[in-house]
């Protein structure tokens, strides 16, 4: 489904991401994890080409990301995106930030699309809030908003960075049930984030980065939890820190 | 008594004819129409080309386009407007073809419009620096073009954050629009001018037109508040518009 091969990248004269590859499998829940600045988000943003590679190569469903006559608006209206920070359209209800994509880049009819975006909304729970705007919602639900435009789409594969880690405790929950539910139904998934516990729940891989943005670990959830000592030096000097509380 | 008995008789010049079956109070209310017609489509020039020039200066990646997007704002920004204003009728209406027998209300609305869309330009580039840079992916990433990024996400929220400095550019715009005058556009200043030789009440004459520009000033100001209070996005405070 989503195919890195030596993906390298660089701002300047400092490389973020080196020869990274990876590979995910229809269905497939990936977790993304390591220690800030070491290029996870840079990663994400590389397989719909928010951020472009310098070298190596992306494929998505068949689709060469790093090839510049790939329609790339296309293909990226088939993976969803839910960013650490909501982005929501504040000046958009949250009926329209459902729908406006669905109508502007997939050419769905007005009815059709609120109906689809209306399912989606149903989904998160937040049906009651569709005549609010995003600005009117907590951050726990203005995230579920987001997940929902996500899935509007119906996309073939949902990426998310860090989408519980701007939020207040009590609404790491309500989102994380979300996403549990999207992995649980065979969604494919790529998730940034240092929530181990919805690691262990419902990944099948962990995948460990270090600064530098080099890809340290690409094990199996049960191979990375099962072990400790098993595991690289600089991971478990990771694990230890985040697990510690 | 007698002082305001004064003061109203010298005020009946205004209704005076002028020598052409028009009186000098219908000849200011014509004139107040042309500063008001002058600002107005000097206002619709500066906003397509100010919108599009700083719309254009936030495009990265392309560095024609935003050479051309910096030069257009220096130059219609750093040239004194009187001397755009002569530019445009002596010397662009001479050399380009056609532009011969364009009207002079047209060149000074092109002057005044130009000059106005280099400011306004710096503003909407500004008002699009101050957006989170995540929405610009969030757009991006749900499949819109770059165009329609800007389109639906980018350019209404730049919009509601740029109506204060708008409202002063409006003002602007209609306070400028006295150096219309100098090409022979019949507005407020010129005739101010005129009637002031012809009539030698300097006094009322400055104090009506004064009137006349703050009056002007106070429908500008209404109509851009009245736009602020439409526009205005639910859930975001007045300040956090666009900045959340
Ligand atoms: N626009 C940019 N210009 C230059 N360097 C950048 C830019 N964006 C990111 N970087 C650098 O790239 C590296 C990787 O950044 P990235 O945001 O991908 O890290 P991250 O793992 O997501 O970190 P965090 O956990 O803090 O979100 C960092 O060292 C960062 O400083
Ligand atoms: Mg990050």
């Amino acid at each position: 489904m989503i195919e890195m091969k030596s993906v390298s990248k660089w701002y300047g004269a400092t490389q973020v991401l080196n020869d990274c590859s990876v590979k995910i499998n229809k269905g497939e829940v990936v977790v993304v994890c390591g220690p800030s600045g070491s290029g996870k988000s840079t990663l994400i943003k590389t397989i719909n080409a928010l951020e472009p590679i310098q070298k190596g190569e992306i494929w998505v469903d068949g689709i060469a990301v790093h090839d510049r006559a790939t329609n790339l608006p296309k293909m990226r209206s088939r993976v969803g995106m839910v960013f650490q920070h909501f982005e929501l359209f504040p000046h958009l209800s949250v009926a329209d930030n459902l729908t406006i994509a669905q109508v502007k880049v997939l050419g769905r009819r007005k009815d059709e699309a609120k109906k689809r975006g209306l399912q989606m909304l149903e989904r998160v729970g937040l049906i009651e809030h569709q005549h609010k705007f995003p600005g009117q919602l907590s951050g726990g639900q203005q995230q579920r908003v987001a997940i929902a435009r996500a899935l509007s789409m119906d996309p073939i594969i949902m990426l998310f960075d860090e989408p519980t880690s701007a939020l207040d405790p009590e609404m790491v929950g309500e989102v994380l049930d979300v996403m549990v539910g999207l992995a649980s139904e065979g969604m494919t998934m790529m998730v940034v984030t240092h929530e181990m516990g919805f690691a262990r729940k419902v990944s099948n891989r962990v995948i460990f980065m270090d600064v530098g943005g080099r890809i340290l670990e690409d094990t199996t959830k049960d191979e990375f939890f099962g072990n400790i000592e098993d595991r690289q030096p600089r991971t478990r000097e990771f694990l230890n820190k985040i697990l510690q509380y | 008594m007698t002082y305001w008995q004064d003061v109203w008789d010298r005020w009946q010049f205004l209704w005076e004819d002028r020598g052409d079956g028009v009186t000098y109070f219908q000849w200011m209310i014509s004139a107040w129409g042309y500063t008001v017609a002058v600002a107005a489509t000097s206002l619709v020039i500066a906003l397509v080309f100010g919108i599009l020039i700083g719309t254009l200066r936030t495009i990265s990646g392309h560095r024609v386009i935003s050479a051309f997007a910096a030069a257009w704002v220096e130059l219609f920004r750093n040239i004194p407007i009187l001397v755009q204003l002569f530019i445009w009728f002596f010397v662009i209406s001479e050399l380009v073809p056609g532009m011969k027998s364009l009207p002079g209300f047209v060149l000074a609305c092109c002057a005044l419009g130009f000059f106005t869309s280099a400011r306004i330009a710096e503003q909407i580039r500004a008002g699009i620096q101050a957006l989170p840079a995540g929405q610009r992916n969030a757009g991006l990433a749900v499949g819109f073009t770059q165009f329609q990024t800007y389109r639906y996400v980018i350019l209404p929220q730049t919009f509601r954050i740029i109506i204060p400095p708008l409202t002063s550019e409006a003002m602007n715009i209609v306070k400028n629009s006295s150096v219309a005058f100098a090409v022979s556009i019949p507005e407020l200043i010129s005739f101010a001018m005129q009637t002031q030789e012809e009539t030698s009440r300097g006094i009322e004459v400055y104090l009506a037109a004064t009137l006349l520009y703050a009056l002007t000033a106070l429908i500008v100001n209404q109509v851009m508040s009245f736009l602020e209070r439409r526009t205005r996005i639910p859930g975001l405070t007045p300040q956090a518009q666009g900045a959340h």
